[in-house]
């Protein structure tokens, strides 16, 4: 591999990728056509047939609280599933900054195809062309529906609506309730399925966790699932599945993920046949706050919306042990305004991490282990006044405080990059149906918008048009289109799957070793974070690969459980999800190794610029990745969607 | 640090609980509460002794999870925050603290730190809600709100549902919770046309969850960790009156 620049003069053919398993299902025509074309085409259920037709969706979050909801509504009959206590409890509720769209309110020059692009080369052109139009189409109805819904935006003295901006975007499109956006869009989400758990459309679950998917004739037709509360497996047979199951973050240990969050559901229906795509498109988000010891459980992130305002630094000189306050300004280093004057401290995510990994690297990072990097708000505070900074941040600085005992009103802000989203996921077609017919993904649990990174403000807006107006229509194509038969639970297969799942849990509680359930997770996250985290070698990579399998022999040999299996064992649960990250982390380490470009959040250190920017190599990866499993992760088998590109040119994805 | 700590274990909701002493050394005051739980924990099971079962997921304070009696007091008592946002550095080496579950008769125990707070969810299902279908909305600059209005409903809006307020009442009521959405959705234009409706609906739920009624001791909004405000009960006694006079029933 080579790190000098790329030659002008392309001499070699592209290879071209074709695999008729993935087949991506986007509808021809110009592809500002293609999802209305595509809504005309699709076959209907009629209103009085749909309360005949079962749908399953577990998850509910901003995908699966709405999917839910607007099938309920529709008339179907829904079973939803989620592991919180309650379903308004979900991970989707911790979003902090906004959700973009493209109403052009501010008459800055916004409009849907702007948000398109900015889309697709904020995912560094690794995401598929057509999802991404719709994705940025159904946008503005987003915001109708939660205006509608009662989602309280913040608002301008007008009373019209006020937007922010946000990485990765020289226009002003992001929708913001203060610091806690997710957690409004998601109340409101979860209204509107209250309603309908109250008409008798939806009945929910809570406390459930799914453990297994049930196929029949090579189609999705039910889950298997544990009550947390009483242990009881129970099966759940339906028309479709949905499975809005949020990202794997978690694989390493520490990351600004829910403790819950988990890859069971993707995981267990990727062992069923649904391929994974592009599980090593991990996001390391670069405003978070520093770990502060070994009892560390989890890492809170600081919105992105505060580089709006923060302006981010270290110490020009190496090993500088000032207090921040007493470098003057000269001696200071604006990194991120340094390389990249034009989006300056609003590069986007994958890009200011990296720079701040950089210049910690290069020993100018603050704070214990020079694990860190300024981000300081007295220059707004002297523009703007102290009382327009706490309006606009108040609550984070709030949370600053209390977890770090520091008051950044007083001294800036320290942070570090910290795993936030996983762009990867399971592989889904136009319709956001997965490799196994009948079972459809949504939200964050998909692999479709994102491409090799995610700009700020779009996992909230990918969640909901999936949720309100993409599944409910297709769902409705695939139940009207038909073509399998009415199944009941006496199926050999209902009980292959129960009993799978049973014996799973025999398994954990009998190994009676010697470590705990979070010692092999912890050890798990070391090395995900060592050797496939924020930069990546083909040499710690292959450590990897020798690391994992011997982890994944040792968790099944020596891992204690305590307890049974009929009560709430929060041991047992983590147990499950445990041993699903460990097999799932190899699989993202032979997905890295074999990406020998960089892109987005995937960077491979043999592939850079000069000036370390991340090299991509369109002639060889212009592809999605998508894993087929057998046995085990060693053996999944790849395959590739050639990405087209139609309407834009791949170009050099430039912040500077 | 070291910390002696009581904690509440109860096997199941059946089963009768107590108090267990446990000692916990090596204790960061950089660590949250929930982490020196995690600490415990992690010495029980190396003990052969099963873990103590707390409900706790985000860790950031907005999903509502976590929530026990610190000392008496929800979440500790420290302003405006959760039981996963409160830090050791509030106590001192060789403290004592005693951790129980919520205690309420709609909030069953299940086991050790864990109720039932499904009743808050039952509470919402009876009208907490905007029927607005998706695809009826009309563009979201068509109805101005009033900055003020929309921030005061933002403000009740902040909810978490983790149950502090009902937990930190003498009388066991869900007023605080039942009122910050009955505020949320009443200080909003498209919030109106169930106006009625929804406050006889939810305030009829809520009583008959077993939720104690409101005497105005003012504790629920002491302990609410996102300092929902004490006037916004003022404002669902206020919808109730009127849609009372109005001569609405408790069914639409």
């Amino acid at each position: 591999m080579t790190t000098e620049t790329k030659p002008q003069v392309e001499t070699r053919k592209p290879v071209e990728y074709t695999d008729a398993r993935l087949n991506a299902n986007a509808p021809a025509g110009p592809l500002e056509q293609k999802w209305s074309k595509h809504k005309f085409e699709m076959k209907l259920v009629n209103p009085a047939n749909r309360r005949k037709h079962t749908i399953i969706v577990v998850g509910t979050g901003l995908a699966g609280g709405a999917a839910a909801a607007t099938l309920g509504e529709q008339g179907y009959n829904v079973k939803a599933f989620c592991y919180q206590d309650s379903a308004r409890r979900a991970h989707s509720i911790a979003a902090q900054g906004g959700i973009n769209a493209a109403k052009n309110y501010r008459n800055d020059g916004d409009s849907v195809q702007r948000l398109f692009y900015d889309t697709i080369k904020g995912g560094d052109f690794r995401a598929r062309e057509a999802n991404v139009y719709r994705l940025a189409e159904l946008s503005v109805n987003i915001i109708d529906q939660c205006v509608s819904q009662g989602v309280p935006f913040a608002r301008e003295y007008s009373g019209y609506l006020d937007n922010r901006s946000f990485g990765g975007a020289q226009v002003s499109r992001t929708f913001y309730a203060r610091g806690q956006t997710g957690q409004q869009l998601l109340l409101g989400a979860y209204s509107a399925l209250s309603r309908q758990v109250a008409a008798g459309t939806v009945q929910l679950n809570e406390r459930t966790e799914m453990l297994d998917i049930i196929i029949i004739d090579g189609r999705a037709r039910g889950i298997v699932t544990r009550d947390m509360v009483t242990g009881e497996i129970e099966s759940h047979l339906g028309d479709a599945v949905i499975l809005a199951t949020g990202g794997y973050s978690n694989v390493y240990y520490l990351s600004t993920n829910a403790m819950g969050c988990n890859v069971t559901a993707a995981w267990r229906a990727h062992k069923r046949g649904a391929f994974f795509a592009n599980p090593c498109y991990t996001q390391i988000h670069p405003t978070c706050i520093p770990v502060s010891g070994d009892h560390q459980s989890k890492l809170t992130l600081m919105s992105e919306s505060l580089r709006n305002d923060g302006r981010v630094w270290v110490p020009k000189e190496k090993g500088d042990a000032r207090s921040p306050d007493k470098v003057p300004e000269e001696e200071r280093d604006y990194f991120l305004e340094r390389r990249y004057p034009s989006y300056g401290n609003l590069a986007p995510r994958d890009i200011a991490s990296r720079a701040a990994k950089m210049v910690c690297d290069a020993g100018q990072g603050v704070g214990p282990g020079g694990l860190g990097v300024y981000l300081d708000f007295s220059a707004a505070m002297k523009r703007l006044g102290e009382n327009t900074v706490r309006a606009r941040y108040g609550n984070l600085f709030d949370m600053y405080e209390r977890i770090t005992g520091e008051n950044p009103y007083k001294v800036p802000m320290r942070i570090y990059p910290a795993v936030h989203y996983t762009m990867g996921g399971l592989w889904v077609d136009y319709n956001l149906m997965s490799t196994i017919p009948g079972m459809f993904v949504g939200g964050e649990a998909n692999f479709s918008d994102h491409g090799a990174n995610r700009l700020g403000a779009s996992a909230l807006m990918q969640g909901l048009a999936d949720g309100y107006f993409v599944l409910p229509s297709t769902i409705g194509n695939y139940v009207a289109t038909g073509g399998y038969s009415q199944v009941d639970s006496s199926h050999p297969a209902v009980a292959e799957a129960v009993n799978a799942v049973k014996d799973r849990i025999q398994k954990f509680l009998t190994i009676n070793g010697t470590r705990t359930v979070d010692s092999f997770h912890r050890e798990l996250g070391n090395i995900m974070w060592e050797y496939c985290g924020m930069s990546r070698t083909e040499e710690g990579l292959k450590k990897a690969l020798t690391l994992l399998p011997a982890l994944r022999e040792k968790f099944w040999s020596d891992v204690r459980v305590l307890g049974s299996g009929n009560e709430l064992n929060q041991e047992l649960e983590k147990a499950g999800r445990v041993a699903d990250f460990i097999e799932l982390g190899e699989l993202m380490v032979r997905d890295a190794l074999e990406r020998g470009e960089s892109c987005g959040g995937h960077f491979r250190e043999e592939s850079q610029t000069e000036e370390g920017e991340a090299l991509r190599n369109d002639d060889e990866y212009c592809y999605v990745a998508a894993w087929e499993h057998f046995g085990d992760p060693s053996q999944a088998v790849l395959h590739r969607e050639q990405l087209q590109f139609e309407s834009i040119k791949l170009a050099t994805r430039s912040y500077k | 640090m070291k910390i002696t700590i009581n904690v509440w274990r109860q096997k199941g909701a059946q089963a009768s609980g107590r108090l267990v002493k446990y000692q916990v050394d090596h204790v960061s005051p950089d660590m949250s509460f929930l982490e020196m739980l995690d600490i415990l924990n992690q010495q029980l099971i190396s003990k052969n002794e099963e873990p103590v079962a707390f409900d706790h997921d985000c860790r950031e304070g907005i999903c509502g999870s976590c929530g026990v009696m610190i000392n008496g007091l929800a979440h500790g008592g420290q302003l405006a925050t959760t039981t996963c946002q409160l830090h050791m550095r509030s106590f001192k080496d060789g403290d004592e603290i005693t951790v129980e579950p919520w205690r309420a008769k709609a909030f069953p125990v299940i086991k050790d730190l864990v109720v039932d707070r499904g009743a808050f969810d039952k509470i919402i299902q009876s009208g907490g809600y905007i029927s607005a279908g998706t695809g009826s909305a009309p563009d979201a600059n068509s109805t101005p709100i009033a900055k003020e209005n929309a921030d005061l409903s933002f403000d009740a809006a902040q909810c978490i549902g983790c149950g502090a307020c009902v937990a930190a009442c003498p009388n066991a009521s869900a007023m605080l919770f039942t009122s910050a959405k009955i505020a949320h959705l009443g200080l909003l234009p498209q919030g109106q046309p169930e106006r009625k409706s929804r406050v006889l609906n939810m305030v009829a739920t809520m009583d008959a969850a077993g939720f104690g009624g409101c005497t105005n001791i003012g504790e629920c909004s002491a302990a609410c960790p996102k300092e929902i405000g004490l006037h916004f009960i003022g404002r669902l006694n206020r919808d109730l009156l009127s849609a009372t006079i109005a001569g609405g029933s408790s069914v639409d």
